[in-house]
C-alpha cells in the first residue's frame, strides 16, 4: 500500500472521534466553570453595601470619557520611555555581564567595576533611585545636563534595571557548556571571537523569554516616574482625580497599562514555548 | 512468515501501526508479534524508524493508525490510561536518561515509591537486589556523573527492571558507549534474555542481535521488510535491501 494512499482505518477514526469529544468536554466544562466563578465574583461584588459608592468614585464612565484623552497622552510618555530605556538597558546590562565573564588578571578593574554596578543599583529600590536623581541631580545645577524630570527618571529606571539585566545575560553565557567554547577556541576562533560567534548568540537566545518578562516589569515601572512629577499617564490620572476626588482616571490608567502589558506577555509565553520545542534537544 | 509455531498468545501485537511527523510517514503499516520470553531485535539504518516504533509501544507517541495490544488489551485506545500501562513496561534510551540530581539509589527507587507505592524500606532493598544483580550495589550512592557510560546504562536498565515489567524495550542502549563498555551491558542483557524476559531491542551489534534474538525484524523507511529468525535474516536474507544493509555494516 502506497502511503499516499492510505486513508484512516475504522479504528482510528473511533479514536479520533473520542479525542474529540474528549476536547469538547474540557472545553464545555472550562467555560462553564469560568463562568460560575466569575458570576459569583461579580453578584459578591455588585451585592456588597459599599458597592454603589465604589461603582461611582471608580467606576464612572462619563469621568472615564472625560480623563481618557489626558490619561492616554500622559501614555505616550510612558511608551517612549520604556522604548528608550529598554534599548538602553540591554546594550548597558549586555556590556555589564561581558565585562564580568572576562578571564585574565588584566580585566580585573573592568570586573571589580561591573560586579560594584551591580550590586549597588541590584540594591537600591528603584524608587529611592528615582527620588535621588530626579530630586538631587536637578538641584545641583549643573551647567549642559538635562533638568528635565523624566530625563533623570530614565537615568534611574535604566541604572536599576540594567544590573538586573546584567545579571541575566551572565547566567546565560554561563549556562553555553564549556565544551562549546573549547570546540569553538579549537576551530582557532579567539576568544572574542568564541564570545561574539558563538557564546553569545547562545545565551542571547536562551535569556530571551526572562527578559522579555523583565520588559513587561518594566512597562509598568515607567509609571514610578510619576513621583517627580513628569506627565505620565499615573501623573495625569492623578491630576484629573484632584477636582472632584473622582478616582475613575486611575482605573482609566490601569486598563490602559494592561493594553500593554497583556499581548508582551502572551507574546513573551510564545517565545518562551518555542524555545522550549527547539531546547530540549538530546536523543532519546 | 511465523517461524516460530504460535501457539502462544502474543504479549505484545502490533498491527498496522502507522506513525508521521508533520508530512513524513515514519512508521508504515507495520505488523509485530511477540511472544511471552521472546526477545525481538529491530535492525535498520539510522532514521528507519527503530526509536520511533519503541516510543510508540511506550506511549511516548500518539499513533496515527493501527492497534497495539499488550497482554490482549489495546493500549492505544484513548480511554486506557497510558501511565498505567507504561508502569507495566520498562524503556531504557540511548543515552540512559538518568536524573542526574538523585543518586543511583534514589533513581532506581523513584518509579517504586512514587507510582507504585512501595514503602521506602521495601523499594530500596529491592533497588539493591536490582542493583547487585547488574553489578552496582556498590555504587547505590553515587551520583550518575561520578559513573562512567557503561555504569550509568547499567543503572537505567536496573530501573528499567525494578518494577519487574512483563516488557522490556531497548533503544540503541549500547550506541553512546566507548566500544570497551559494551561487552558489560550486552552481557547483562544476555542474563535477563536467559532469565525469560520479553523484550524488543534496537541494535546496530550485529554479533550480538545474532546471539540473542529469537526474531531479527528489519527496518526500512519505516516498513518491515524482512523478519524471522537470525539464521534466516541475518545469515540468508530475502530481500536485496536487507543484504545491502548487512553488508554495508560489515564492511
Ligand atoms: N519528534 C519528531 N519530529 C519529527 N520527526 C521525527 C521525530 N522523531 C523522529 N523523527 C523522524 O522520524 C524518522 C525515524 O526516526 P527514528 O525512529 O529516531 O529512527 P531510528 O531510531 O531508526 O534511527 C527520522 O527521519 C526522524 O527524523
Ligand atoms: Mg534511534
Amino acid at each position: 500500500m502506497p502511503s499516499g494512499a492510505w486513508a484512516p482505518s475504522p479504528v482510528e477514526l473511533e479514536r479520533r472521534a473520542y479525542r474529540r469529544s474528549r476536547t469538547a468536554r474540557s472545553a464545555a466544562v472550562s467555560a462553564v466553570s469560568t463562568v460560575v466563578v466569575l458570576g459569583i465574583l461579580a453578584w459578591l461584588i455588585t451585592h456588597s453595601e459599599g458597592w454603589p459608592r465604589v461603582q461611582e468614585t471608580f467606576f464612572s464612565w462619563d469621568k472615564a470619557v472625560h480623563s481618557f484623552p489626558a490619561v492616554l497622552k500622559g501614555l505616550w510618555l510612558n511608551i517612549r520611555l520604556m522604548l528608550i530605556c529598554g534599548v538602553s538597558i540591554l546594550a548597558l546590562g549586555l556590556t555589564l555581564a561581558i565585562m564580568r565573564t572576562l578571564r585574565g588578571p588584566i580585566f580585573f578593574p573592568l570586573r571589580l567595576l561591573s560586579t560594584v554596578y551591580v550590586d549597588l543599583f541590584r540594591g537600591l529600590p528603584l524608587l529611592l533611585l528615582l527620588l535621588l536623581l530626579g530630586l538631587g541631580v536637578p538641584a545641583l545645577r549643573l551647567a549642559n545636563v538635562p533638568t528635565e524630570l523624566a530625563f533623570w527618571g530614565a537615568v534611574a529606571i535604566v541604572l536599576s534595571y540594567s544590573a538586573y539585566v546584567a545579571e541575566v545575560f551572565r547566567a546565560g553565557i554561563e549556562s553555553v557548556h564549556p565544551s562549546q567554547r573549547a570546540a569553538s577556541r579549537a576551530l582557532g576562533l579567539s576568544n572574542g571571537q568564541t564570545l561574539r560567534h558563538v557564546v553569545l548568540p547562545q545565551a542571547v537566545r536562551r535569556v530571551t523569554p526572562p527578559l522579555m518578562n523583565d520588559f513587561v516589569s518594566l512597562q509598568k515601572d515607567s509609571g514610578l516616574i510619576a513621583v517627580l512629577g513628569a506627565t505620565d499617564a499615573i501623573r495625569a490620572a492623578q491630576i484629573e482625580t484632584a477636582s472632584d476626588f473622582n478616582y475613575t482616571p486611575y482605573v482609566v490608567a490601569g486598563v490602559l497599562f494592561l493594553c500593554l502589558t497583556i499581548p508582551m506577555a502572551r507574546l513573551t509565553d510564545h517565545v518562551a514555548r518555542k524555545q522550549g520545542w527547539h531546547g530540549a534537544g538530546g536523543p532519546l | 512468515m511465523t517461524p516460530r509455531p504460535a501457539h502462544e498468545a502474543p504479549l505484545l501485537s502490533v498491527r498496522g501501526l502507522r506513525k508521521s511527523f508533520g508530512d513524513a510517514v515514519v512508521l508504515d503499516d507495520v505488523h509485530l508479534d511477540v511472544q511471552p520470553g521472546e526477545c525481538v531485535v529491530l535492525i535498520g539504518a539510522s532514521g528507519s524508524g527503530k526509536s520511533t516504533l519503541l516510543r510508540c509501544v511506550n506511549l511516548l507517541e500518539q499513533v496515527d493508525d493501527g492497534v497495539i495490544t499488550l497482554a490482549g488489551r489495546d493500549i492505544t485506545d484513548p480511554r486506557v490510561d497510558a501511565d498505567e500501562v507504561r508502569a507495566r513496561m520498562g524503556i531504557v534510551f540511548q543515552a540512559y536518561n538518568l536524573f542526574p540530581h538523585l543518586t543511583v539509589l534514589d533513581n532506581v527507587t523513584l518509579a517504586p515509591r512514587r507510582v507504585h507505592k512501595v514503602p521506602r524500606a521495601e523499594a530500596e532493598s529491592r533497588a539493591l537486589a536490582m542493583l547487585e544483580r547488574v553489578g552496582l550495589a556498590d555504587r547505590a550512592r553515587a551520583r550518575p556523573d561520578d559513573l562512567s557510560g557503561g555504569q550509568q546504562q547499567r543503572v537505567a536498565i536496573a530501573r528499567a527492571m525494578v518494577n519487574s515489567p512483563q516488557l522490556l524495550l531497548l533503544d540503541e542502549v549500547t550506541s553512546a558507549l566507548d566500544p570497551e563498555l559494551v561487552g558489560e551491558v550486552l552481557d547483562l542483557l544476555r542474563d535477563l534474555r536467559e532469565e525469560g524476559m520479553t523484550m524488543i531491542l534496537s541494535t546496530h551489534e550485529m554479533g550480538f542481535a545474532r546471539n540473542v534474538a529469537d526474531t531479527v525484524c528489519f527496518l526500512d523507511g519505516g516498513r518491515v521488510l524482512e523478519q524471522g529468525p537470525p539464521s534466516e535474516v541475518l545469515g540468508s536474507p530475502r530481500e536485496p535491501r536487507t543484504r545491502q544493509f548487512l553488508s554495508r555494516l560489515v564492511s
